[in-house]
């Protein structure tokens, strides 16, 4: 049988300050269970930026994380307005975040583009109004 | 990591009561309350204090040397720490500290803060040749080098790659003492005036160097009562001190930040302030910086619990002494003078915080635990001897403990055996 732990956390959009806090919570998990210290960096890092992304972009919405002894597979679906160019959204530099969120230092437009960097794969899905998922994994 | 078996922060079992405080409080939850007493997880211990800090009974205590054991040695050197400058009200010059000391029975004295000039210098010169990672990370609290390294693997290879101020002092010591007097190394007791615990522990399990030069370490508050009263009988100082406003500032929080004369450095102090910036820094999300200057206690060494006078007065006190001295007075020199500052033994990555060896069984023991804490009330309330519901299920899973040391589980399990309402 394969081992599995799976975990949820809601994200939500309305608190900025709360953000991240996912990330966090499986990094220590990861630590417990002896996932290389730079495989906990490199999800640390991707989920952080994909979680700021929910917040910013779509509201909120959730991280399903499920945790194998040789991989973990993140999956951060929302229900914000989609993506309308992937191509264009995963480009370093490329940002839509407002003002407000700028000043706090994040829209550097680096998100997609570093989850891309850290992660062993990642595909994302979107649908204008609908929302959008972003599929990722990281080997242990 | 090391041969890390001994520990100034230890128990007065006489004295616990069992309760609570220190459990809440310990950074990497390294006390559980077993059989009614607050007992250590060893390799979880980072020495830190702030169980010693918290405890209502001072049932938390630090051990140190006795001050008789000055009479072990020929001759004796005090290494003082600049943070026992602050101590002193109405103190006007630093040279009556020292020729305390001496009257109070040491052959000499080194001040800590003469090397604290020296790594200052030498932190420098290594950041301006580029041959540092950055941000780079003070490694002169042992309690931050040992919490890298046993919750933060990543950071590793931005701590600091010189000896602590304090292990320099000693080393530097020892060899002037003898080229002075020509007596034995072994006969020369080199005696560190500590503000903590975690300063005790480092001087037996040194970082990054494999011999400690330091032979013995006593409190600030332990000579306290015994140096005042020397102090008090000067007439003029028979010594001059060897350092500036750089060394002496050591003492405080952001001392050795500001001494780099860079602009993008962080400083921050107490555990909790600490633990949070580390965490961002794992994440990559402290950007621009390139020093960063961690202390265990509040205020930095000035609030070590080894200390008599609250970490703020002696902050201001320290300020008020640098008002009339000279910027540095100590320098390295070339780069083989460098060399005698580095590390000669890396800092290791010990996970004390992994369930097992194996990935697998780490899982199932998750998947366990994850069961155990869905059961538990979610009250944190420490009845159990554990910190929080997590981390008893984790005890329970590890067989460090019983699923009904919890008693809202034993109140369930007696009632569904007719025992309780």
């Amino acid at each position: 049988m394969t081992e599995k732990v799976t975990k949820r956390y809601e994200v939500s959009g309305a608190d900025f300050t709360h953000a991240g806090e996912a990330s966090g919570k499986v990094k220590a998990l990861l630590k417990q269970i002896g996932y290389s210290p730079d495989a906990i960096r490199r999800v640390a890092i991707a989920m952080y930026e994909g979680e700021i992304n929910m917040v910013i972009h779509a509201n909120g919405g959730y991280v399903l994380a499920e945790i194998y002894p040789d991989r973990i597979d993140i999956l951060l679906e929302d229900t914000g307005p989609g993506i309308a160019d992937i191509g264009l959204a995963m480009q370093e530099g490329y940002s839509t975040a407002p003002d407000e969120v700028r000043s706090l230092g994040f829209g550097a437009g680096m998100g997609l583009a570093n989850m891309k960097r850290y992660t062993d794969a990642m595909r994302i899905e979107s649908e204008i109004g609908v929302g959008t998922k972003v599929y990722i994994t990281v080997k242990s | 990591m090391m041969n890390y078996s001994y520990h100034s922060v230890t128990l007065d079992e006489k004295l616990c009561k069992g309760c609570t405080n220190c459990i809440k409080r310990c950074p990497t939850q390294a006390i559980r309350v077993r059989e009614g007493k607050a007992r250590i997880i060893s390799e979880r211990c980072t020495d830190c204090g702030e169980c010693i800090r918290v405890c209502p009974h001072r049932a938390k205590r630090a051990i140190f040397d006795s001050f008789d054991r000055l009479g072990d040695f020929a001759h004796t050197v005090a290494l003082p720490a600049p943070a026992l400058y602050g101590q002193f009200n109405n103190l006007s010059d630093i040279d009556y500290v020292l020729t305390g000391l001496l009257d109070m029975g040491f052959d000499e004295i080194f001040e800590v803060s003469k090397c604290a000039e020296l790594i200052s210098d030498a932190t420098r010169k290594l950041m301006k040749a580029g041959k540092l990672k950055t941000p780079v990370i003070s490694s002169a609290c042992p309690v931050i080098a040992r919490m890298i390294s046993v919750r933060f693997p990543d950071l590793i290879e931005n701590v600091l790659p010189l000896i602590s101020p304090m292990h320099s002092a000693a080393k530097l010591a020892k060899a002037r003492a003898h080229e002075r007097t020509g007596i034995a190394e072994d006969q020369i007791g080199v005696f560190f005036i500590s503000p903590c615990p975690a300063k005790v522990t480092d001087s037996k399990n040194p970082i990054g160097t494999e011999r400690s030069y330091i032979d013995g370490v006593l409190s600030i508050s332990d000579i306290y009562p015994r140096l005042l009263e020397r102090m008090n009988k000067i007439s003029s100082p028979k010594v001059a001190a060897e350092s500036g406003i750089i060394g002496v500032s050591w003492a405080n929080s952001g001392g050795e930040a500001s001494a780099l004369i860079r602009e993008q450095y962080l400083a921050a102090d107490g555990m909790e302030n600490v633990m949070a910036v580390l965490s961002q820094l794992e994440d990559e999300r402290l950007t621009g910086l390139d020093f960063i200057e961690l202390n265990a206690c509040p205020g930095g060494c000035v609030g070590g619990v080894l200390t008599v006078e609250n970490p703020f007065v002696a902050k201001a006190r320290i300020q008020k002494l640098r008002k009339y001295l000279p910027v540095s007075l100590n320098h390295v020199g070339e780069e083989d003078e460098l060399a005698a500052f580095s590390w000669d033994r890396p800092l290791e990555y010990a996970g004390v915080m992994k369930l097992s060896d194996d990935i697998g069984d780490a899982m199932r023991m998750m998947t366990e635990i994850d069961e155990l804490t869905g059961k538990l009330p979610d009250l944190d309330c420490g009845s159990c001897g554990a910190p929080s519901c997590r981390t008893h299920a984790e005890d329970v899973v590890t067989g460090q403990a019983k699923l009904n040391d919890c008693i809202f589980i034993l109140r369930e399990q007696m009632g569904a055996a007719g025992g309780v309402e």
